[in-house]
């Protein structure tokens, strides 16, 4: 196993965990913003930059959030156009399997793979929950149990599609016929120079961690204690074996939020100073509202959490036991530390991952890599648009110095950076990680 | 620049199709030659019956590395998410600093359908008719978000004015979109929209909602009788027919640069072929032509698909476009920044403006 650490960013999706300091000038949505994130990021020698999608802005009881992020640009559609202006950097697309159709999904990662001359990644997500479908053909509401079916169906179909063309360079005609595709013809795009792109998904619950080791190439999973880490690394490790992969064949990277300072103090405090930026009274009310689904904008945010449970949502039951035992959770820790409505929101939900001086920083991530907790990171820089700036400038020598992050980039693709074997036509997996054609 | 029949300016396009190039670099070199040019805009066409990449994606990646010139994708609306659609437009419209436009396409044969398996296909007039309702989706989405929306509140968190996001609540005979769209409405306002108008299925979505109209054509009559067909259907449809402009649409094969257009042409004009009307001649000629039909009033401009397309772009801007800017005729610079300013359009008024939700 690699001794080496992964890094990458995220453009972060919310405005609940970034704070913009930028000038209105320059909004989160100008190409600039996504430019200087890009460049900063393949200065420090990351493997890839990940870009949510947004399929709509979130709405609560028909408002539209004001507190919202300000706007979501397609993310493949920016990523071409990032691909313009670095030459190493891995592109990752986040895109809704709920929402788009496998040909033409496949077709526009396999655009991307060629005109990034292997760069390309896909996120894949599945939406389920009332709401997603209203701007979409299909409308209807994707039950949560078809979620991680239809994800995996549409990622074995894409890749299928990828596969189509002969070495030659002649499209085959492909044919699936599943639960959730039956489509048949030929592919438009040549085999992609990584072969497949990168498939990314999130390793959370038991039932994604299944499926990220069945399908995926990076597991997004989230950051806890190193105890917690641990145990979700060994866990998702411990099932490739039965889909006849091996550790290698798998980068399980945690999101992370990092605050830096001079010395542990003036860390604290920076992170303490951003929490509380982050968790404005009005976001903390709002943040309620999202669990309890009720109105509580009566309540003080100073003041008490309610007494009462979170409130069913018909169409969504399995959700709301999780809803009610979040908010007893959350009642129970405001009781013990006296803490009020929002004070509970932030120390909650917006607790950095990393708080230190940047030599403290690199030793632990160091060490979470050393101890498989994490083969590597993605960064959510919580200061836009310069918050990775710092990371790069002050963290990233650091690591170098350790030996556990490069100092060049030693290949071209995305599969190279993360040391990910290409796959084989037939579905096996070759050890070639720098000729990915094979 | 001022013409001599009372119109607007000249208007060039140019095709930068690359049948079997998947890789960036021959696009970058078309798109950058046509730039220098002061070509309108660059069309890249697309269509999932046959090889080739998406084209919205080429012409993001050509965006940052050009800095004035048009970029046109085909898009098709027969089995891509209308709301996916406009997404993509308006993010190369922010990736490109305002220089997006649409061309709007369908497809029509039953193996593009199986490749998505989710309908059968349909006759032409009724995949018009729902390109038309996706056109206007489209530009409802693009004003779902109001000028200004997007706010930066540090005190409050507040980065949205809800009271300036707009559900667009449409209905379409097969789909229904209920917006807002998930981000700001495009630099452009409306990105500019390209219909190839010379079938009849697709006049009618080029005159509601086209701001550019291609018609191929061989002889100015066959131009002129398509474009006061348009014009009237714009009329009728409520819009100033002058907001529509119509490029006539060729072939060119400048291969014999240094010999006069073919005989029996028609007097060194376009002629008819399986493939479409084909001017075949040299970039002298060329000029000659467009700036008689430009003159006469038959067309705004044209646009121009190169035969083999680095030889024929490369002698149509260093030949062709040079003799017309020699003569006055066309642009020398880019005056504005944007594809609108370029084609001497306004920045549409948002529907949802004004408190009307």
């Amino acid at each position: 196993m690699s001794a080496h650490c992964h890094l990458a960013a995220c453009f972060p999706d919310a405005d609940t965990t970034t704070v913009w300091t930028g000038p209105v000038a320059r909004p989160p949505i100008a190409f600039s913003s996504f430019d200087h994130l890009a460049r900063t990021a393949e200065r420090g020698l990351f493997d890839f930059l990940l870009l949510a999608e947004g399929p709509r802005p979130r709405a609560h009881r028909g408002r539209i959030h004001d507190r919202d992020a300000a706007g979501r640009p397609e993310p493949l559609t920016v990523l071409h156009a990032l691909a313009a202006v670095t030459e190493h950097l891995g592109l990752a697309a986040t895109a809704d399997a709920a929402f788009h159709e496998p040909f033409e999904l496949a077709r526009k990662l396999a655009t991307l793979d060629h005109l990034s001359e292997g760069r390309a990644a896909w996120h894949v997500v599945t939406s389920a929950g009332a709401g997603t479908g209203e701007n979409f053909r299909r409308g209807d509401y994707l039950d949560r149990a078809d979620r991680y079916p239809r994800a995996a169906e549409f990622v074995a179909t894409a890749r299928r599609l990828w596969d189509s063309w002969t070495p030659g360079g002649a499209a085959r005609p492909f044919a699936h016929q599943g639960r959730h595709f039956d489509i048949a013809g030929e592919f438009t795009v040549p085999r992609p120079p990584q072969g497949h792109p990168v498939v990314i998904q999130a390793g959370g619950s038991a039932q994604a961690r299944e499926c990220a080791a069945a399908t995926a190439d990076v597991v997004l999973a989230p950051h806890g204690t190193p105890e917690a880490g641990r145990a979700l690394y060994a866990d998702i490790k411990g099932r490739l074996a039965k889909y006849g992969r091996t550790a290698a064949d798998l980068r399980i990277m945690p999101g992370v939020t990092v605050v830096l300072g001079d010395t542990a103090a003036e860390a604290q405090e920076r992170a303490a100073t951003i929490r509380r930026q982050l968790v404005t009274p009005q976001r903390a009310v709002l943040t309620l509202e999202r669990l309890w689904g009720v109105d509580l904008s009566a309540y003080d945010p100073d003041g008490p959490l309610p007494d009462f449970d979170p409130v069913a949502d018909p169409r969504d039951r399995a959700r709301h036991g999780e809803a009610v035992a979040t908010a007893g959770k959350l009642r129970a820790l405001s009781r013990e530390k006296g803490l009020s409505l929002r004070q509970t929101v932030i120390e909650t939900s917006a607790r950095q991952s990393f708080i230190g001086t940047p030599d403290a920083v690199a030793a632990e991530l160091a060490r979470s890599v050393r101890e498989e907790a994490a083969d590597g990171f993605v960064l959510l820089p919580q200061l836009m648009p310069d918050g990775l700036d710092e990371f790069v400038d002050r963290v990233v020598p650091l690591l170098q110095e350790r030996g556990v992050f490069r100092t060049a980039y030693e290949g071209r693709t995305l599969r190279s950076h993360l040391g990910l074997p290409g796959p084989a036509r037939d579905g096996r997996t070759t050890r070639s990680p720098l000729s990915p054609r094979t | 620049m001022t013409s001599s029949h009372g119109r607007g300016p000249l208007h060039l396009a140019a095709a930068i199709d690359r049948p079997g190039v998947f890789d960036a670099g021959p696009y970058l070199e078309l798109a950058r030659l046509a730039e220098r040019g002061g070509l309108d805009f660059v069309t890249l066409d697309d269509t999932f019956a046959r090889p080739g990449p998406d084209a919205s994606a080429v012409l993001s990646r050509v965006a940052p590395a050009t800095h004035r010139v048009g970029l046109v994708p085909t898009l098709t609306t027969t089995h891509t998410e209308p709301f996916h659609v406009q997404a993509t437009v308006a993010t190369l419209d922010w990736v490109s600093r305002g220089r997006a436009g649409w061309r709007i396409d369908v497809s029509t044969t039953e193996g593009e359908a199986r490749l998505f398996g989710r309908r059968h296909s349909a006759p032409s007039d009724a995949l018009w008719r729902e390109a038309s309702e996706v056109a206007d989706v489209a530009a409802r989405l693009w004003d779902s978000w109001e000028d200004g929306a997007a706010v930066r509140e540090v005190p409050t968190g507040r980065s949205l004015d809800a009271g300036k996001l707009h559900h667009v609540d449409f209905t379409g005979a097969d789909f229904s979109v209920r917006g807002p769209s998930h981000l700001p409405r495009p630099p452009q306002g409306h990105p500019v929209r390209v219909v190839d108008a010379t079938e009849g299925p697709a006049r009618s979505t080029a005159a509601r909602h086209a701001d550019v109209a291609l018609v191929r054509a061989a002889s100015p009559a066959q131009v002129r009788t398509v474009r006061d067909l348009l014009r009237a259907d714009a009329a009728r449809a409520g819009r100033d027919p002058n907001s529509l402009l119509v490029l006539v649409s060729l072939l060119i094969d400048l291969g014999d640069g240094e010999h006069a257009a073919d005989p029996g042409h028609g007097g060194g004009g376009p002629r008819q072929t399986a493939q479409g009307p084909l001017y075949r001649g040299g970039p002298v000629d060329l000029a000659d032509l467009i700036a008689s039909w430009y003159k006469d009033g038959t067309a705004d401009g044209f646009h121009l698909v190169p035969v083999e397309p680095r030889r024929d772009l490369e002698r149509l801007v260093n030949g062709t476009v040079a003799l017309l800017q020699h003569r006055g005729l066309f642009r020398t610079f880019y005056p504005g920044s944007t594809l609108r300013e370029h084609l001497g359009l306004g920045r549409p008024a948002n529907r949802y403006a004004g408190g009307a939700a």
